[in-house]
């Protein structure tokens, strides 16, 4: 398992992946790469496959074929070393999911503290610089409960920046916010997006996907139907992805 | 004896109050750690610890706490093990309560939302590191209303260990009675002594759970 990458090889490369819920065939041939810095965005319909696509590459599924390879990590294989390849990889959920029995600084600090064997003392001085930079300085001591729905997410980004991954993982981070929260957490991926972060996101924001995404790739029933930069999204040229667009996801 | 209740009566049921406490506080003390186990069994990745486990918990619940009892005492004593009416007592005791426990943690376990479990593994966190840090916190909270209910049975339960000669409350309530032939008033005494025992636990459990409502709302996020 080599960890030393070197700069052309892309962080993330999916080689016909396929995967099956029962009789249900949810990825049939999957293939894509990233490449460091770049922002990928996944985009279709319910069903069409790709947030399974985005969780098998921190294997929160297990595929039935083909490779995945996550920063030097043979994810596909089952003697994988998991925690290696979550240390390397990021991940943020719809759901927010932070404890809610610890505090916004305890939440950040937990895995530094616990898989990096990192000093408390320098540990909240880290979880103070991630929340900075997420705009959250002042709920350091405050409970998950008692921030907003955009605030809890911009949170649970800054846990998943403590551990300072190479590859971020976004679910459909958004689905569970109004249109107000949803802007200031884009605001907040924009960032990281400058930054130079490597980004898979999940998304149905497709203005935001056009404005962020160096490539789309746009699943339907468990493929890769069209791929390219940002401009498809304006100029399909396939008719699901026409149609895709054209159902009123697009906003400006 | 014979006679008026006295109040050499009155201390001979306060030991035996005392030692329904002592027997209490054993087998919950007993099965608590039994029924960790036994909670933590039940969701093994290991298929064979988990069937053993519910093996185990099955067979606990479907017989009699009595019948566990006389087993206890009588069986270890017919296969050549001398054991004391109190050895007997908190054995059978903390094996029933183990059972018990244990499928109401692993219950409490479970509950926690599974995206929490995942959130902890996608932040790397080992299972035992998941399971310490992120979900048996949580899991306790849900757990203490159903726990501290529990430990009101077995207060109460304790009073069959009576049947193997133990002397707790209730044995000692008979031994009374058995010189003083005034039922009512005797048992009258025991049920205030139980309940005396077991309403703290219950207005504890309250204050617990209101104590630690903290962060509850966030436990299934939408």
């Amino acid at each position: 398992m080599q960890q030393n990458l070197s700069s052309t090889e892309p962080i993330v490369s999916l080689h016909n992946v396929q995967k099956s819920f029962g009789p249900l065939r949810v990825l049939d041939g999957v293939s894509f790469t990233v490449a460091r810095g770049e922002v990928l965005a996944l985009i279709g319909r319910s069903g069409s496959g790709k947030s399974t696509a985005l969780r098998c590459i921190d294997r929160f599924e297990k595929v039935d074929g083909g490779e995945i390879v996550v920063c030097g990590h043979r994810v596909d294989r089952p003697d994988v070393d998991l925690r290696a390849l979550r240390q390397d990889v990021g991940i943020v959920f719809q759901s927010y999911n932070l404890f809610p029995h610890l505090t916004i600084e305890q939440n950040i600090t937990l895995a530094p503290c616990a898989v990096k064997g990192m000093a408390a003392s320098q540990a909240k001085d880290l979880a103070r610089k991630v929340l900075a930079q997420v705009g959250l300085e002042e709920k350091l001591h405050a409970y998950p409960e008692q921030l907003s729905g955009g605030q809890q997410q911009r949170a649970a980004i800054a846990r998943s920046l403590a551990m300072q991954p190479k590859v971020m993982l976004f679910d459909e981070v958004t689905s569970a916010l109004d249109p107000e929260l949803t802007a200031e957490v884009l605001k907040v991926i924009e960032q990281l997006a400058a930054d130079g972060m490597t980004m898979v996101m999940v998304t149905h924001e497709m203005g935001f996907a056009k404005g962020i995404a160096d490539r789309i790739v746009f699943m339907h029933r468990g493929k890769v139907h069209e791929t390219g930069p940002a401009s498809i999204l304006t100029s399909p040229t396939t008719p699901e992805l026409t149609q895709f667009v054209g159902t009123g996801n697009l906003k400006s | 004896m014979g006679g008026h209740l006295n109040i050499n009566h009155l201390m001979f049921l306060g030991q035996g109050a005392l030692w329904t406490i002592g027997l209490s506080v054993i087998a919950l003390i007993g099965g608590g750690i039994v029924g960790f186990v036994i909670a933590l069994a039940r969701i093994s990745p290991l298929k064979f610890v988990r069937i053993a486990s519910a093996v185990y918990v099955q067979l606990v619940q479907g017989t009699p706490l009595l019948v566990i009892l006389f087993l206890g005492y009588f069986g270890l004593a017919a296969i050549g093990l001398k054991v004391s009416p109190l050895a007997a007592a908190g054995a059978s005791l903390t094996l029933y309560v183990a059972a018990y426990l244990g499928e109401i943690w692993r219950g409490c376990i479970q509950s926690v939302p599974k995206p929490q479990w995942e959130a902890a593994e996608g932040l790397a966190l080992s299972r035992t590191q998941r399971m310490m840090k992120v979900i048996l916190p949580q899991a306790i909270r849900i757990a203490t209303p159903p726990t501290v209910g529990f430990m009101v049975q077995i207060i109460k339960n304790t009073s069959l260990a009576s049947v193997v000669g133990f002397v707790e409350l209730m044995r000692s309530g008979q031994i009374v009675n058995n010189s003083l032939f005034e039922p009512f008033a005797i048992y009258a005494i025991i049920a205030v002594t139980y309940f005396a025992m077991c309403y703290p636990l219950s207005l504890f459990s309250q204050r617990l759970e209101r104590r630690m409502g903290r962060g509850r709302s966030n436990l299934a996020p939408a």
